[in-house]
């Protein structure tokens, strides 16, 4: 229900402000830009993320699982960061062009505009779809599979007939999360000056001190992210819960990759961790190294780590909130299907792909007015990340629950048991990895959440994004160096406990 | 799983804990800061250690402290806002309560609110910054208009259009020299305009030589010379009166909830006194000091004089005026991606 609540926000401020707030002239060309740019991002995170996936989950490739943890972890470096960071390596004057220079190379083409922020923005969120088409890559059945290539399928035709129908649902959920991620994100936009709708609300927010302007851009984009999870759920409209769900009734036998086969995908791997997180990684220490002697480094650690604290206790209440919220609207969806459990999923992903400067107000003008005992504490931060970051949790869950075997209900059921034993002995464990996956994206990305953040955040307490947000607008680049690796440190963490190891354990408990 | 509920539920119980003191205390003085903290904290604890007077401070963008003060209403918990530019506290001025005219007598006039809600505390030229290995000073012009003709031979022009600061300036330039100039000098400017979101990069191009000329404040020079003592960097003042030099400054107001709060005005009085001496003589940013009656303002002399000839005479509250009318104009002109 309060997902609702940035919505009603956009309608009344968008309503009672004074500006000719459907201003084609500049919304159209924004929209469009805003289409395309989610369109492309979604479409570059599949290509890599799928991969990606079935090459860390499905074959024999050395290191693979620690592949896995290095291509979840762009998930956590805010993308302002890591446009900054590819800028100061890739960009017209960044590391790359100074090593060049003596070669006789004196400009490097300038990363910027549509095209630019489609690829800086497909580099950090792939992550989602990985992360979901690895878990649930791990629930197909190898069966079908095995006896697909028994019949003289070759490998490939084996995948695109038997294996990508069944994990279809997961990989258009991460192409979704990808898609409305770039429709919200404004670091990357402002850097490289792509006027999206977001981008758009920000300037008319920030340059004209419009909010009722920036809510009309706002609405514009709850609708184009309204029509884009329609898309979604016509695109889910031919697989059937038949065809989705499948327990594991065996360990798969990871494919063994030939040589040639094998050089191909550990440089295709390469080349993707290389961009999305060694090189961001590396500039960010860089950075840091430059501050090494200074007592400003140790300052800047002493002051980090609290603030990672914060964020890490605000993530994680939110991402145990989401998962609690998300699990009743996951069990509708797979179970219920129909128009009632599709529009609340729908309208779930509403606050997911707006700017969350305007969740922010949204929440102030809800928090202020019916609830001012919340207003301005750690709580209501909390609020702003479930709503904001809900569909992650449920694209989680709904993959995990899509995998539970009714049968096995019925017949924990038949012998007697009652429905809440059924649902925590049974149904939970099942739907675990699918939960812990979306738990884990929740947090990923609210450890990192910036504009809501500031907003709502008590006085006084600090994130690692606003101490970057701080350092970054007093114009000192490298000084955002030591949060943001912080940061992406502690992030690590979660990533291994969360999606690594459990997934190994119940590999070893079940082979 | 079984170990991660335990964990969760810490957690759970960890941000309730934060919930529970993040509650602001009603003994101290609410500021809402959209002045930078790596500025201002400095002066907030020298206030605090002067005063005895305990401050609760929020920091965020002015833009977003505005928008949140105006969701808030009557509601707000702050006494005081300081902000970052007069647009800011402007779009805010009917919540404020009117300021002590011994406050306001110490600033000149034309840096307040004409009612006397709120009140400049420093102030900032616009200037056009030069990269000194490339450019010599006799080669830039007095009047900011040059940089739109067609007879412009020094190369691309850093602009950061849809920066709040360029904004006013336009604004500024409109209220001066009229609307079909500045539309005339906007398209020019667009032929050989590289844009930038921020200021702050904008040095960082002249420094680098990507650029050779950038439309900023003037204090990004110094921020820039302090973290690259050598740069090549230069700023250069347009000749006095001319739009080019538009000044806007940081002003201060009290919520009219707070309006017979002494400690409010204590801090108002304290930034407009004794603070014009940190930001003149310790501040990382070299802005100017307004009160320029007040002693001890050595640094201050090291930068151009700021009297009335400086700048436009055009009121501060352009800033708050018809800024869709010029946010359309540098649109229209091509200058914003």
């Amino acid at each position: 229900m309060f997902a609702l609540a940035p919505l009603v926000y956009l309608v009344v401020r968008a309503t009672t402000g004074s500006s000719d707030w459907l201003d084609a002239d500049t919304l159209g060309p924004a929209a469009l830009r805003t289409a395309v740019l989610s369109t492309l991002t979604a479409a570059g995170a599949v290509a890599i993320g799928v991969p990606f996936a079935v090459l860390t989950v499905r074959t024999s490739l050395p290191l693979r699982r620690l592949a896995l943890v290095l291509g979840a972890l762009p998930l956590v470096i805010p993308s302002y960061v890591g446009a900054l960071a590819l800028l100061g390596a890739l960009g017209p004057r960044g590391l790359l062009a100074q090593a060049l220079e003596p070669v006789g190379v004196y400009r490097l083409p300038t990363i910027d505009g549509l095209l630019g922020s489609t690829v800086v923005l497909i580099l950090f969120t792939y992550p989602y779809v990985l992360l979901l088409t690895a878990s649930a890559l791990r629930r197909v059945d190898p069966a079908l599979e095995q006896a697909a290539r028994g019949m003289g399928r070759g490998p490939l035709d084996t995948f695109l007939r038997i294996t990508l129908p069944q994990i279809r649902s997961a990989v258009i959920a991460g192409a979704l999360l990808a898609a409305l991620y770039a429709m919200s994100d404004f670091g990357v936009v402002s850097l490289l000056r792509c006027t999206t709708l977001t981008r758009e609300a920000f300037i008319r927010f920030d340059s004209l001190y419009d909010p009722a302007g920036a809510a009309a851009v706002g609405l514009v984009l709850a609708i184009v992210a309204l029509i884009v999870v329609g898309a979604e759920q016509w695109s889910l409209r031919g697989s059937t819960a038949a065809a989705r769900r499948r327990v594991r009734a065996r360990d798969a036998h990871p494919t063994d990759l030939g040589g040639g086969a094998r050089a191909v995908a550990l440089g295709f791997i390469g080349v993707v961790v290389l961009l999305a997180l060694v090189l961001p990684l590396a500039i960010l220490g860089w950075w840091a190294v430059a501050l090494v002697g200074d007592d400003d480094l140790l300052a800047q650690v002493a002051e980090a780590l609290p603030a990672t604290l914060n964020a890490v206790a605000v993530s994680g209440a939110a991402a145990v909130v989401c998962v609690v919220l998300a699990l009743p609207v996951a069990a509708l969806v797979a179970r219920v299907p129909g128009r009632l459990s599709r529009g609340i999923e729908s309208v779930s992903y509403v606050g997911y792909a707006l700017p969350g400067i305007v969740v922010g107000l949204g929440l102030i003008f809800f928090a202020i007015r019916s609830a001012p005992f919340l207003y301005q504490t750690a709580a209501l931060v909390v609020l702003a990340y479930t709503v904001r970051l809900l569909p992650q949790a449920i694209s989680g869950a709904r993959s995990g629950w899509e995998r539970v075997d009714p049968r096995f209900e019925q017949a924990a059921r038949g012998m007697g048991r009652s429905s809440l034993d059924v649902l925590t002995r049974v149904t939970l464990p099942l739907a675990a990895p699918g939960v812990l996956t979306g738990a884990a994206l929740v947090f990923l990305t609210a450890i990192k959440e910036l504009p809501a953040t500031l907003l709502l955040r008590p006085n006084g307490f600090d994130t690692p994004a606003t101490l970057i947000w701080q350092k970054t607008s007093v114009a000192e680049y490298a000084s955002a160096a030591v949060p943001a690796l912080i940061l992406i440190v502690v992030s690590a963490v979660p990533v291994y406990l969360l999606l690594i190891r459990p997934e190994s354990r119940s590999r070893r408990s079940l082979g | 799983m079984r170990r991660f509920v335990p964990a969760l539920l810490l957690l759970t119980a960890l941000s309730a804990l934060l919930a529970a003191c993040g509650g602001s205390d009603d003994e101290k003085l609410v500021v809402y800061s959209g002045r930078d903290e790596s500025i201002v904290a400095p002066l907030y604890e020298q206030f605090t250690a002067d005063t005895g007077i305990e401050l609760d401070i929020r920091y965020a963008g002015s833009p977003e402290l505005a928008a949140t003060l105006r969701e808030e209403g009557d509601a707000t918990p702050a006494d005081v806002f300081y902000a970052q530019d007069a647009g800011s506290i402007g779009v805010v001025e009917e919540q404020l309560a009117t300021l002590p005219p011994a406050d306001l007598a110490l600033i000149p006039a034309r840096y307040q609110d004409p009612q006397g809600r709120w009140v400049g505390v420093t102030g900032r030229v616009r200037v056009l910054a030069y990269n000194s290995d490339r450019v010599q000073p006799d080669q830039l012009p007095g009047d900011v208009l040059a940089l739109g003709s067609a007879d412009w031979k020094l190369g691309n022009v850093g602009v950061a259009p849809t920066n709040a600061s360029f904004v006013g300036f336009v604004s500024a330039m409109r209220e001066a020299v009229g609307d079909a100039t500045t539309e005339e000098f906007l398209r020019g400017l667009a032929t050989h305009a590289t844009t930038y979101e921020k200021n702050s990069q904008i040095v960082d191009a002249i420094a680098s030589g990507e650029v050779d000329t950038g439309l900023v404040n003037h204090y990004y020079l110094y921020e820039k010379l302090a973290s690259d003592p050598d740069a090549p960097v230069a700023n250069h003042f347009f000749q006095p009166g001319d739009p080019g030099s538009f000044v806007n400054v940081s002003a201060v107001g009290i919520l009219a909830g707070a309006g017979d709060n002494p400690d409010a005005q204590r801090f108002v009085n304290y930034l407009l006194t004794e603070g014009q001496v940190y930001f003149a003589n310790d501040a990382p940013e070299r802005e100017y000091p307004l009160n320029a009656t007040q002693p001890g303002l050595e640094r201050a002399e090291e930068l151009p004089p700021l009297d009335a000839n400086l700048g436009p005479d055009v009121p501060l509250s352009v800033l708050t005026g018809n800024l869709e009318g010029t946010v359309a104009m540098i649109r229209d002109a091509g200058l914003v991606g």
